[in-house]
């Protein structure tokens, strides 16, 4: 459990973004999706990162992965930095790297039955047996709650959550060591999500498969997480136990977010809603991200970045003023 | 639960048949498909069993017989050399056939090398785009000449002519759909999933590609002929005493008033093989995208 799986240091990824006078004539600007996060995921756990929509957290899952080249910074798997890896060193590394998408049916290719989606992904490992390949595809639809007869089925023919149920199945199929969810039940009924995160937990336990789950929904994280990162803007804030966030929750960022939450068992006492929007980063920042919409700001918070530091064992937040009240 | 291998081959025989019953219906719900395809297959039988059949020679000219009027022992009639319409019509529709197959066979298979490998590699597309935006600059039909004028008047050289003139434009379209199947998630995902280059743009791009390529070969069959006839009306496709529809269209300009027949009966029969050619590729392209409902008149 305490064995670390991936370190993610230091994280930057930018994307160009145009003015109003379009690609040619518009001011160049950087945006800055993901600023400098640095956080690790241990074997066997369940990490989960939460955040608004736009705080970068999709593009840190989109990094591990390797479907997005960062900037700067870099993450370890194995001892290897995979933002160094060139496309063929990566590839052996993908096998142990999984991902499940938010869109689960677009990430199909709909032109496969869906047994021959799930042998493909063998075949590219190598399997080359195809009663092999056959009995590997049924047993994980097994896993994940389908049944034989999806086999024959078109990706377009299941329904919202037996589609992500295959989606995990085709990330489980080949024995990763690492899952990256982006979002996976966040288009789905509260009915269905409870099913597939209870179907997450079994398969984890059974299986010790480390998880890094994204989602927006502070509930689900809650649910699933035994650590969890928040996100704000490109930045990490807090970093806690999934107990010790919920018990405590340090950073006022944090603190605005579980009180946003839609739960009885979360939101004890009076709601604090935070107020205005969060902004879009270009360039350096100077000061804390969450400075603008923080209600506790001082001056120290307009002048200086804050460093994320531990304050008690496991917990770490970055806020200038936690620990001096 | 355990699944037996009988049970597995059992279910599996009924969703496939499930799945042909839905393709059937969808194939039956598109009436232009089958209008389109059974035009087209009789224009194609008509070509290829008649002139079997029939002992006329379609060169034979009978000066005593010229621009007989349809019907009696000519069934379309004949033109001024007294050979007869229908015969000739057969044998012109062979030679269109064959161009035209051939050009959207061609260029076809090219342009989908093309524009496959100019979706994935940023170089490659460069260079191979600019040279087709340079061959569509150039007007196809004179394009076409240019080239004929060049190798020389033949058959073969109307197929290489036309598949250098329909090549950059299937590239293009073939281009256009791969860049959008090569942003889809499942592109991505099979990134993620470990597939090499290769299997992306063969397996998962170029499926996609297929229904729009369809179309568009359809399209290409059916202006090559068009144009395949244009070159012949003008003198430069296949040489003038073989039949072909542009040969019979251009011999009949000079007595068309009198003998009206003798331009209607070529005319029509390129406006019926390319409509039921366009027919076809419409219908086929609905047929093809399983994502398409089929039948939705409940």
């Amino acid at each position: 459990m305490e064995e670390c799986l991936l370190e993610v240091k230091g994280l930057k990824k930018t994307y160009p973004l145009h003015g109003s006078g379009g690609r040619f004539f518009g001011k160049k600007e950087q945006m800055y999706a993901v600023d400098g996060i640095t956080f690790e995921i241990k074997k066997g756990e369940t990490y989960g990162l939460v955040g608004e929509s736009g705080c970068g957290k999709s593009t840190t899952g989109r990094a591990i992965v390797g479907l997005d080249k960062p900037d700067a910074g870099s993450i370890f798997y194995q001892g290897k930095d995979l933002c160094k890896l060139s496309e063929k060193e990566f590839r052996p590394l993908r096998k142990e790297l999984q991902m499940v998408f938010q869109n689960t049916l677009s990430a199909l290719n709909p032109r496969q039955r869906i047994g021959s989606i799930l042998e493909e992904i063998l075949i590219v490992h190598g399997e080359k047996n195809a009663s092999a390949r056959k009995e590997r595809a049924l047993k994980v639809l097994q896993q994940v709650g389908l049944s034989e007869e999806h086999y024959f089925r078109y990706p377009h023919e299941l329904s919202g959550g037996q589609v992500q149920r295959l989606g995990i199945a085709g990330a489980l199929l080949i024995e990763p060591k690492l899952i990256v969810c982006d979002e996976p039940v966040s288009a789905l009924d509260v009915s269905i999500q409870a099913q597939i995160l209870n179907m997450l937990v079994e398969i984890q336990k059974t299986s010790g498969i480390s998880l890094l789950f994204i989602s927006h929904d502070i509930g689900v994280i809650r649910f699933i997480s035994d650590r969890i990162g928040v996100m704000y803007l490109g930045t990490l804030v807090e970093e806690a136990d999934a107990e010790s966030l919920f018990e405590n929750p340090l950073h006022p960022y944090t603190k605005a977010l579980l009180a946003s939450a839609p739960d009885p068992y979360i939101v004890r006492g009076k709601r604090n809603i935070l107020r205005g929007e969060q902004p879009v980063r270009t360039g350096e920042m100077k000061g804390c991200a969450f400075c603008g919409r923080c209600p506790y700001a001082e001056e120290i918070c307009k002048e200086k970045t804050p460093e994320m530091r531990g304050v008690q064992k496991g917990h770490r937040v970055a806020c200038h003023l936690v620990g001096e009240k | 639960m355990h699944f037996t291998r009988k049970t597995i081959s059992e279910s599996s025989g009924l969703i496939i048949k499930e799945q042909r019953q839905i393709r059937k219906e969808r194939l039956l719900a598109s009436p232009a498909l089958i209008i389109g395809f059974t035009g087209f297959m009789l224009i194609l039988l008509a070509a290829v069993l008649i002139p079997i059949f029939s002992s006329v020679d379609p060169n034979a000219m009978t000066v005593a017989e010229r621009l007989k009027a349809p019907g009696g022992k000519y069934l379309l009639g004949t033109d001024e050399f007294g050979r007869d319409i229908f015969i000739r019509l057969m044998y012109g529709a062979r030679v269109s056939l064959w161009v035209g197959g051939c050009v959207a066979v061609f260029s076809c298979l090219l342009g989908t090398i093309i524009g496959i490998y100019a979706s994935y590699f940023k170089i490659l597309d460069q260079i191979l785009m600019r040279i087709c935006d340079g061959l569509i600059a150039i007007p196809g039909i004179l394009l076409a000449i240019a080239l004929i004028a060049g190798l020389g008047a033949s058959s073969w050289n109307v197929v290489i002519a036309l598949t250098v003139v329909y090549t950059p434009s299937v590239a293009r379209t073939v281009r256009a759909s791969a860049m959008v199947i090569r942003e889809q998630p499942y592109v991505e995902a099979a990134k993620v999933q470990g597939f090499g280059t290769l299997r992306i743009l063969w397996k998962l791009i170029l499926p996609g590609v297929v229904s729009p390529l369809i179309v568009q070969a359809s399209f290409i069959f059916a202006q090559a002929i068009i144009s395949e006839a244009s070159l012949s009306f003008l003198g430069a496709g296949v040489p003038a005493p073989a039949a072909s529809w542009g040969n019979m269209l251009q011999a009949s300009k000079l007595v068309f008033s009198k003998a009206p027949w003798t331009m209607l009966c070529p005319g029509i029969a390129v406006i019926l093989c390319v409509l039921s050619l366009n027919l076809f590729g419409d219908g086929l392209r609905d047929y093809l995208d399983p994502r398409v409902k089929g039948g939705a008149k409940k």
